[in-house]
Order: structure tokens, then sequence, then C-alpha cells
């Protein structure tokens, strides 16, 4: 199953459903680059809300994803990290460097917002 | 041969111990109020009302009678558990219900002496008789006592783990954890849960994690310290940490912190100062804010 890509006014939202599997990562990354082209799109959430782990693949995805987003010239932000997942993945040792993150969608769409009202926001 | 000297001895057991408990029915009230009379002189009656203490010493005496007649302990041994659940909970000390005991002790003893006062041989019979049971109630008791005095520091030491990490919300999105106390792994750990629970449940964009009250680090609960933080920035909250204590600074910086990731400020109230900066909260006094707001 692929992962559902929406459109929301300007932003674009990768909502997970269920923990995907290495090659839908990939799928996901390529898709969200192709659609921030076509549909000029200003920001990009990925919401990993449903995930209960993270290992060292999805973080290196997910900073990869970002990366290649804000290339492409959105602003990308990760949310719905769970408080367990976060703790583990800090004690594996994974960050996801520079990559914004907030606790959840509508967070996430208002960092969007402040961050292209207001220029680069202090993260 | 043997054998039935042994035989003959039990049934002479029996016989002793059938003796002794019509001996200590029957003298039940003067033994009794003996008893009571020498607990009121050692003063190990207080905080008692006379009539608690009349029923209190006649279940205790009944009980002991009964262990002696049945040697079977079960009757003592719920008899202690409530006793003890409810003198601990009155704040009775160990040295009343323990002295009250012994002091009962005394008082069969006494009588067995003066019942067998003529006749040597039986009252070492009926000491030997006797003795074994008084020691085993003795040690029901005491039992029963020290395990509810270690339910009672059991549930004591969860409330103090409970109560030690409380996450104060002060305003929207901004939340306080005051850290007082030394931190151990196990404090570490549950900080971190609660924290990042809260951080959730509060929707939280900032966090003052103030730990003035916090002597000393080791290095493994730093570590923990600086994960928590980072886990609090991958939920979207900027954790800020007031009042490190030059020990504390010094452990930080011993186990190599990446100052990037963490955000000191000197006390709390410049922490707070400083998420309210961050959150778009302004606070002034009354006069200046309402000038403030019609300019």
């Amino acid at each position: 199953m692929s992962i559902p890509i929406l459109k929301q006014g300007p932003y674009l939202i990768a909502s997970i459903q269920s923990a995907p599997t290495d090659s839908e990562w990939r799928e996901m990354g390529k898709l969200l680059a192709e659609r921030v082209g076509k549909q000029r799109s200003r920001g990009v959430v990925v919401d990993v809300t449903v995930l209960d782990v993270i290992d060292s693949f999805a973080a290196r995805t997910l900073r990869e994803i970002a990366q290649t987003v804000k290339l492409r010239g959105a602003e990308p932000v990760v949310v719905g990290i769970q408080p367990d997942v976060a703790f583990s993945m800090v004690q594996l040792g994974l960050t996801l460097g520079e990559v914004p993150t907030e606790l959840d969608l509508e967070e996430g769409l208002a960092t969007l917002d402040a961050i292209l009202k207001g220029g680069e926001i202090n993260v | 041969m043997a054998t039935e000297k042994r035989k003959i001895k039990r049934g002479e057991a029996e016989e002793l111990r059938r003796e002794l408990v019509a001996h200590f029915r029957g003298e039940r009230n003067s033994l009794r109020r003996e008893w009571v009379q020498q607990m009121g002189a050692k003063k190990l009656l207080e905080g008692m009302t006379p009539q608690e203490t009349e029923a209190e010493s006649a279940t205790i005496y009944d009980v002991c009678v009964e262990c002696l007649e049945t040697a079977h302990y079960d009757s003592a041994e719920a008899y202690a558990r409530r006793m003890a659940e409810r003198g601990v909970l009155r704040g009775m000390t160990s040295e009343q219900i323990l002295g009250g005991m012994l002091t009962l002790r005394d008082v069969y003893g006494r009588s067995l002496f003066s019942k067998y006062r003529s006749n040597v041989a039986r009252l070492t019979a009926a000491l030997d008789v006797y003795e074994p049971v008084a020691n085993n109630i003795l040690a029901v008791v005491a039992m029963a006592f020290i395990q509810e005095r270690e339910n009672v520091v059991r549930q004591q030491q969860e409330a103090i783990r409970e109560l030690s990490t409380p996450v104060l919300q002060v305003r929207e999105g901004l939340l306080i954890l005051p850290i007082i106390g030394l931190i151990d792994s196990l404090r570490a750990k549950q900080l971190t849960e609660q924290l990042l629970r809260a951080i959730r449940s509060h929707r939280a964009k900032a966090v003052v994690v103030d730990i003035t009250g916090v002597p000393a680090v080791d290095s493994k609960v730093a570590n923990h310290l600086l994960q928590t933080i980072d886990a609090a920035r991958l939920m979207g909250a900027r954790v800020i940490v007031t009042g490190l204590s030059p020990d504390v600074a010094q452990a930080l910086v011993y186990i190599g912190v990446d100052l990037a990731r963490l955000k000191a400020v000197g006390d709390l109230q410049g922490g707070i100062e400083e998420a309210d900066n961050f959150l778009g909260y302004v606070s002034m006094p009354k006069s200046n804010g309402s000038k403030a707001l019609k300019e």
C-alpha cells in the first residue's frame, strides 16, 4: 500500500497509515519531490503519528526526504513522533539533524505558516 | 523401649498442655488484670482508651490460650496482622506492641511458677510445653508488625517517587519541570517518561527544566538528561535548562555537551522569560500594560 499524499492549500501532507517498507519509504520520497514541483507546494508535512518505531533507515530517509524537498523549494517538517519513539531514537543515537519536528499536524502546519510568513523561524 | 518412653512423654505433654489451658482459662480474669496493670506501669498503653484496652487484652489473652490448646497459629497470625495494621495506622510504636506481648509472656510464666512451686520436675515439664508456644506467638506478632511496616515504607516510597517529578503548566504551551534532589537512573527514566507524555497531553511548545535543586549528576544521568532534551525536540518542544550548578555544569562539559542542543539560562525566572520570548508572550506590569495596549 502506497502512502497517501494529500494537498492542503500550499502544503503537501504525507500521511503514513502503517509502517512502510523500505521501498515504500523511497517511493514516498520520490513522489513528494515530484509533487512539490508539480503543485508548486511551499511546505511538506510528513506525519509519522502511527509509527511505533523509527529505525536508522527510516530516520535517514526522513532526513533525505527533507533535504530533497528543501532543494525543490519547499519547507519540510516531520510531525507526530510519539514519546516512546522519540526516546528510543535518541537512545539509539538517531537524529533528524536539521529537520524541524513538531507535535502534530496542526502544529506542523502552524510552523510552516510561520516560516512562510516571517522568513526563517528559529528552531 | 525408647519409643515407649517417648510415647509416655508425649502423652504426658498432652495432659500437661490440657492442664495449662485449664489453668489459664480458670485464672483468666486475675491474670489478665495483672497483665493490663503491668502494661500500664510500663506506659505501654498510651493512646488507648480503657474500653479498647479491655477488649484488646481479652482477645489477645484468648487467642494465646487457643494457640496453646490447638498448637495452630493461624488465628494468632490473622489477629496479629489486623492488630499491626491498626497499630501502625494509629501510630503505635513497635515497643508498645512487642512490649505488651512480652509482658503477657512474663505474666503467664509467673503464674506457672506459682502454680508448680512445690514440684520442680512438673514445672520444668510445664515450661517445656509452654515456652515454644509463647516464643512462636511472639515471632508471629513481630513478623506481622515488621511486614506492616514494610508495606507502609513501600507505599511511601511510591508516593515520594510520584511526587518527586511534577510537570506543571505555566501558560499555554509552556511547562516547567522543577527537579529537586539527587537523580538516580530510575528517577531519570521516570522523569523522561513523564515529561514526554506531558508534552503530548499539554501540547507544549517549550519546557523549562529547573535543576537548581540538583546537587550533582553523574555522567550517566547527565547523558540521560541530554537524551530527554533531544527526544522533546523530536516531539516539537524546545527545552530550556535553568539553574545549572557549577558541579553539574562541569559534569555536562566532561561528558561533552553539544551546546547547540542545550539551551541553558541562569535561573528559573530567566528561563521562563526566554520561553515567553520564544512563544511570543509579553508580560509586563499592569499599569504599563494597559498603556502599551492603548498605544
